[in-house]
């Protein structure tokens, strides 16, 4: 039998519970009576710290004893839960997470620290030690036992045979048992236990030896044990055994009952009890496993497609069959893929919780952080890269976006900024929006940045858009101060690189004093889609089916006419459109009938003109290589049925320049 | 034949530890996540020996016990709950509530198995 890693396990677990820990206590600092929430936090850091020393991270498992040892006063409510004390815990949160990734860092200094704010948090430290049990003094001893069990054991899972074994393993044992309590048959309880043991036992072991085949039925049991022909020396062990009769008087049942019960964990409210079920019946699975799934269900898709060629050329009717049932498991094979491959942004939005938390405390602003749309489903591979922009774009919102409290009032506006983040999918893409109700860009100081930094020329007719986009170039900052959170111009670049190898746009609105929204569209998925393969002269292009709109045939009469200017009128509008065969400089004669396929990245819209629309067909992704990673107009490639490459085309990137293109037609009149 | 054995705890980490150690010990491992699904798996079949933890979500350990000890079915078998050091006073309500015995975390798989053998006898 094989088993997966427990250190690995318990890291991922570790990680889910910290994450648990953060949102508890940030919920926690929203409404400080939730007694819920202390609850959870509490049981979260009593897991960890258990199961970190099961695993060996020791320095865990003391550091979080003490945040487990706050929060269980606070449960008893022998403290109350303040800011302070969640501030100093969410450090802590950090510092364990320090110590699971690095167990053997040298973390002593900052835990120490940490520590200290935590006892500060609580007023007061609280130490818990307990003095181990001291041991017996062994030697070869002759004991007397007469033990008898409680009434209950048995039907309480105690069974007294293995504890007679276990005596006898001792050493050499005489057993004997007094059935006088046995009553009469009508009277018998057959789930109750009547016989007492009298036992003679020789052994090398101590005392303590027999204390501990009885350690469970310890504190309710008759045990009396004495010590016959004590040993040579006998010192104390003896003298404090041997006359007293230990005996442990069964703790009064009543007593027990009536003692008020440490109340069960309060029934969590239905929402978590869900989220409980949920994540129960999940199966972890590490990322790395799920790629090479993928990986294998590409090959299958391009051998199947390979399959349908062959059989499709080919007479034979149950080739044909066999093939087209291939087509149709690839197909739903490649469906059940993708959708273990989707996760909740939920993951994703989460830890802006405690970064805008962070932010606000930094900056001395009051931040409200809304989420909305947290069930959209993206490609693990997608959230994940999707991070790091994020950041960037929630961190210049606080920063840049969001005014003090004081101009905001100046402004008249509620003292606390507003940032909204929220996702949700619209055809093959995901857009996610970060809106801030802070004071805005400022146009002109962006004009007169890119300016006075060579980007643009002087009084350059540019839309808002474009200007907005220039904020994305390096070293660009319209921050006037640099502080420690944003503005020395490095991270937009990065979002827009990121989000450019994602095949993904952004959308920059802003109005002055009211704020700021940023769009990111980003594909959902990045292995395989749905294309629409074509033909242009003699190569053959994919085109991803989720941005094409329509199909048309381009009427002869605008081919002559829009010779020079390449517009075609849909329904009314007029929709730019770029000749493919031009753009790949084919060389060959175009087909007499050429097409148009509309492609849009949601309100805009650039039409391809194309020799011939061969079809749908399923795309496996396949990188492009470092050498043509700046060729914008391709986002990847993809192996066709007979072998050959296709080329994919990057919609975004079309239909930019098919707006450019209009762009500077109307410019030119 | 091998004793069977449940064992119901919140932690995947610990679920997996008791789960080889028990295993390589030669006993068949049930898993439950909480106290609810463990009743659910009670209810669903017999075990020989049951190892819970306490501190759960949906149903603690001691619910648990006590609900297991209502249950004729499951007459008389023992229960080792998982605990720490910390837990002192709820050792005494769980054997209250009907526990057999106790391990206390951290716990060294060889520990775990040991007591298994020193409840179940075998």
């Amino acid at each position: 039998m094989s088993f997966p890693d427990p250190i690995a396990v318990f890291r991922t677990e570790a990680a889910e519970l910290l994450e648990q820990i953060e949102a508890g206590l940030l919920d926690l600092n929203v409404n400080l009576g939730d007694k819920d929430q202390v609850d959870a936090v509490f049981r979260g850091l009593h897991t960890l710290k258990g199961s970190g020393a099961m695993f060996g991270f020791d320095a865990l498992a003391a550091f979080t004893h003490h945040c487990e040892t706050a929060f269980d006063r606070v449960r008893k409510g022998e403290v109350p839960a303040t800011r302070e004390l969640v501030t100093a815990v969410l450090e802590a949160k950090d510092h364990m997470r320090a110590l699971v990734d690095t167990p053997n860092g040298d973390h002593e200094a900052t835990g120490e620290a940490l520590l200290a704010n935590l006892r500060a948090a609580v007023d007061g430290a609280n130490s818990s030690g307990a003095g181990s049990p001291a041991k017996a003094a062994p030697g070869q001893n002759h004991f007397k036992i007469r033990f008898s069990l409680p009434q209950n054991a048995m039907a309480n899972g105690t069974n007294p045979l293995p504890l007679l074994d276990e005596l006898r393993e001792l050493g050499e044992c005489k057993i004997v048992a007094d059935r006088s309590a046995i009553p009469s048959l009508e009277l018998l309880a057959p789930t109750d236990l009547y016989v007492s043991w009298e036992v003679e036992l020789l052994t090398t072991q101590p005392r303590s030896a027999i204390d501990d085949v009885f350690i469970f039925v310890m504190d309710e049991m008759q045990l009396d044990v004495v010590t016959v022909e004590p040993p040579l020396a006998a010192r104390t062990p003896a003298k404090s055994a041997a006359p007293v009769a230990e005996a442990l008087p069964a703790a009064a049942p009543q007593a027990v009952a009536a003692a008020p019960a440490v109340p069960p964990a309060p029934a969590a409210p239905a929402l978590v009890d869900a989220k409980q079920k949920k994540t129960s019946e999940n199966v972890r699975v590490p990322a790395e496993k799920l790629d090479e799934l993928m990986d294998r269900v590409g090959e299958l898709v391009i051998a199947q497609s390979r399959l349908s060629q062959l059989a499709g050329g080919s007479g034979d009717l149950q080739l044909r069959a066999v093939s087209e049932d291939v087509e149709r498991l690839s197909g739903e094979l490649r469906d059940t893929m993708m959708v273990l491959r989707m996760v909740p942004v939920t993951q994703l939005f989460g830890r802006f919780r405690r970064l805008v938390h962070d932010l606000a405390h930094e900056t001395g602003k009051t931040i409200e952080l809304l989420t909305e749309g947290e069930t959209t489903e993206v490609d693990k591979s997608v959230i994940e890269r999707l991070a790091d922009p994020l950041v960037h774009l929630v961190r210049n919102s606080c920063d840049h976006g969001l005014e003090t409290p004081e101009e905001r009032r100046a402004a008249g506006k509620p003292e606390a900024g507003h940032i909204l983040l929220s996702a949700r999918q619209q055809a093959g893409e995901v857009i996610i929006t970060i809106k801030d109700d802070g004071r805005g860009i400022n146009k002109e100081r962006v004009r007169a940045k890119a300016e006075s930094s060579g980007l643009i020329a002087p009084n350059a007719n540019l839309t808002d858009q474009e200007l907005y986009q220039l904020i994305f170039q390096p070293g660009f900052s319209t921050a006037q101060t640099v502080t420690n959170l944003s503005g020395r111009g490095v991270g937009m670049d990065v979002v827009k690189r990121t989000i450019d190898a994602l095949r993904g746009t952004i959308n920059v609105t802003s109005h002055v004093g009211k704020g700021s929204e940023i769009s990111l569209a980003i594909p959902l998925t990045l292995a395989i889609i749905d294309g629409l393969l074509v033909r242009v002269g003699d190569g053959r292009y994919v085109i991803p089916l989720s941005a094409v709109e329509e199909c048309l045939e381009l009427p002869i009469e605008e081919d002559m006419r829009s010779r020079g200017r390449s517009f075609i009128s849909l329904r009314d509008s007029l929709v730019p459109f770029l000749r493919l065969r031009d753009l790949f400089r084919t060389g060959t004669k175009p087909d007499p009938f050429q097409k148009v396929v509309v492609i849009s990245t949601g309100s805009e819209r650039v039409g391809l003109v194309v020799d011939q629309i061969i079809g749908d067909h399923q795309t496996v992704i396949k990188g492009m290589s470092k050498l043509h990673h700046d060729v914008a107009t391709f986002s990847g490639a993809t192996i066709l049925g007979d072998g050959d490459v296709a080329l994919i085309l990057d919609v975004g990137h079309l239909v930019a320049e098919g707006q450019q293109q209009e762009a500077h037609l109307r410019a030119a009149g | 034949m091998s004793a069977s054995i449940l064992t119901v705890d919140d932690s995947a980490s610990i679920r997996l530890t008791t789960r080889v150690a028990l295993s390589n010990a030669g006993y068949q491992i049930t898993e439950a996540v909480d106290g609810l699904d463990g009743i659910a798996k009670l209810k669903a079949s017999q075990f020989d020996l049951i190892v819970t933890d306490l501190n759960m979500p949906n149903m603690d350990g001691l619910t648990m016990i006590r609900e297991l000890r209502k249950m004729p079915a499951h007459m008389g078998v023992p229960v080792i709950f998982l605990t720490t050091e910390s837990d002192n006073d709820i050792k005494q309500e769980a054997k209250a509530a009907g526990a057999t015995g106790w391990l206390t975390k951290p716990f060294d798989p060889e520990s775990l198995v040991k007591i298994v053998r020193k409840v179940l006898g075998r």
